[in-house]
């Protein structure tokens, strides 16, 4: 976004006055209060109203805070479980061990690269077979021992390649779902930025689903969808909205079930306050799924399930047209 | 040259009814053949063995016995819940495939006998903009997954499907979380899940209900995997062997049980059945 780059210069030319008014003692207090207003007046007309390709680009925002930084924030001391017992370990799909507020709980985590190097290891945070493997194990782990479950969503989608397919992909995904379904203990999912296809939903079955506010959740890339449907790349912005994608619209259309609020402009632009967000929005859903008895919470997740799809009775008098020739 | 074409079933005319031409040409093998034995034969070539596109209600009766099938299909259609529209509105898309399969939506469910076996079958059709999942059809799935469950039955899936439906956009991909919440059911009630995978069975309907049969079975000339060819070489330009995906490439990566004739399939959908007569 070009805009933000003036919004960067703003930023910074309101740090220079100030370390210039501590150093100088000049009073430039009124200068900077001004500057301040201006950059919070443009901050409000540039964020405020943000499109749903403005939103994608949000979500995949490169300086937006990532899993780990998140579990370095949220959570307390993260001890990762690697590998998946048969071929190997994933480095975009994380697992392991935490506490939230002192209580152990089970990570899942979906970690982008921040350099060019990282994306090499983690495949620009696309998971592979060894990665729902590995999901599959840690969320049979949190069953076994009463441990809540909680997913941090950020994939493109699952890793598309020879050796996923060789391994099966499609089939890890319907296992790490199938887990998801059957596991006895609370499980909160988060889309902290990017919620990709089946790859996110592999562990994005949960008993409460949440989403921050500049993440999105899709059934494909705007990319993938225009050219699929609009047999042209250059339409992913139609394809964006058309898809209805962002946080407020899946809140809207009932799908989610909560949006963790983000600083004007993104998450990156104070992930503390952001972290800080998510953290007691996710205690909050963890009381409340606690509080609930356990025969009570497998009935609800299954009915939230089970009655999602929006259809009707057709008129009795649609399709009476005779068959057509087959193709 | 795109092998991936060519793994194709073959779209061609088979008509019902007798019209101008009585005779169609293989594009396999090129011989002239005449089309109500091609019917006749499961749309399978008789001179060179190549399979056509089966409807659903064609896949049906190749399977189950004759008179046995109950249409269980309600007659629901997608609401369209995000007034989806590309170069051409959803509803618009939806009323051509309606028109062109008389069907609502991708799927037929019912209830009938194998080999005197009782069963629930699933049936995609893959003419129903690719037999992808949307609301209905995956609501159709949990449908026949319960009638299974009250009836005591054993459930059969025959999937045809590019995966989930993008229309219906994450209600689509949400129909995989729904069929693998009701396949549990079945699974506690202890009835067997039979799934049949034919060409294709790829995306959202491969990475959910359709890999978690008790048993997969594959139809020759299958093609099963979660990204397709093309996705692959435009993300990652990789070079793919010729037999990719196919049922064989399964076969031999140990992704299903078996692999099978279009001629046999209901033969071995009774052999398998049969082993869980009574069991539980």
């Amino acid at each position: 976004m070009s805009d933000e780059r003036t919004l960067d210069l703003l930023e910074t030319k309101i740090e220079e006055l100030r370390q210039l008014n501590a150093v100088e003692g000049i009073d430039l207090s009124k200068e900077i209060a001004k500057l301040e207003e201006k950059l919070q007046h443009l901050r409000q007309k540039l964020y405020a109203n943000l499109n749903d390709w403005e939103r994608v680009k949000l979500a995949r925002h490169p300086k937006r805070p990532y899993a780990l930084d998140y579990l370095e924030m949220v959570f307390e001391g993260f001890y990762e479980l690697r590998g998946d017992r048969v071929t190997g370990d994933d480095r975009a799909l994380l697992a392991g061990l935490a506490r939230l507020d002192g209580r152990p709980v089970v990570i899942l985590a979906q970690q982008k690269g921040r350099t060019t190097e990282e994306n090499k290891e983690r495949f620009f945070g696309m998971p592979r077979p060894q990665g729902f493997r590995k999901a599959r194990r840690a969320i049979e782990l949190a069953g076994r021992f009463g441990f809540p479950l909680i997913s941090l969503i950020d994939t493109p989608g699952a890793y598309p390649g020879l050796e996923a397919e060789e391994q099966n992909v499609g089939a890890t995904i319907a296992e790490s779902l199938q887990a998801m379904a059957g596991v006895r203990v609370p499980t909160v999912a988060v889309v902290i930025g990017e919620g990709g296809s089946g790859g996110a939903l592999a562990i994005g079955l949960a008993d409460c689903v949440l989403m921050l506010e500049n993440a999105i959740f899709s059934v494909i890339t705007p990319e993938g969808a225009a050219s699929i449907l609009w047999k042209d790349k250059d339409k992913a912005k139609d394809a964006a909205a058309a898809l209805q994608l962002t946080a407020d619209r899946l809140l809207g259309l009932g799908l989610v079930d909560g949006i963790v609020p983000e600083p004007l402009g993104g998450a990156h632009k104070d992930p503390i306050k952001t972290a800080s967000a998510l953290k007691d929005e996710l205690a909050r859903r963890l009381r409340e799924l606690e509080a609930t008895p356990a025969e009570e919470r497998a009935a609800r997740r299954y009915a939230r399930y089970r009655t999602i799809g929006r259809f009707h009775v057709a008129p009795p008098s649609v399709p009476e047209t005779p068959p057509e020739p087959r193709m | 040259m795109s092998l991936f074409k060519e793994r194709q079933y073959l779209r061609i005319r088979v008509d019902r009814e007798a019209d101008d031409s009585l005779w169609m040409k293989c594009k396999s093998c090129g011989e002239l053949v005449f089309k109500r034995r091609v019917r006749e034969n499961n749309n399978v070539c008789p001179n060179c063995g190549e399979y056509f596109f089966l409807t659903a209600q064609e896949r049906i009766d190749s399977l189950v016995d004759p008179g046995s099938f109950e249409n269980l299909t309600e007659p629901i259609v997608t609401d369209d819940p995000l007034g989806f529209a590309d170069n051409q509105p959803y509803t618009q898309r939806l009323r051509e495939a309606q028109e062109k399969t008389s069907l609502l939506d991708a799927i037929v469910i019912g209830r009938g006998t194998i080999q005197s076996l009782p069963v629930v079958l699933g049936v995609m059709d893959f003419r129903f903009i690719g037999g992808s999942m949307g609301s209905v059809m995956g609501e159709h799935i949990c449908r026949a997954m319960e009638a299974a469950i009250a009836e005591r039955r054993a459930f059969v899936l025959v999937s045809s499907s590019g995966g989930a439906r993008i229309q219906e956009g994450m209600f689509s991909l949400l129909q995989m979380a729904k069929t693998v919440i009701v396949r549990r059911r079945l699974a506690e009630a202890g009835l067997p899940f039979i799934s049949v995978m034919t060409y294709p069975t790829s995306g959202g309907v491969q990475a959910s209900i359709a890999s978690l049969g008790d048993i997969l079975i594959a139809e020759k000339g299958a093609l099963i995997g979660f990204a397709g060819r093309r996705v692959i070489q435009q993300t990652i330009s990789q070079d793919l062997p010729e037999h990719f995906q196919t049922e064989t490439f399964a076969l031999e990566r140990g992704q299903i049980d078996r692999v099978v004739r279009r001629e046999e399939l209901r033969e071995e959908l009774a052999l398998a059945l049969g082993f869980f007569v009574g069991a539980r």
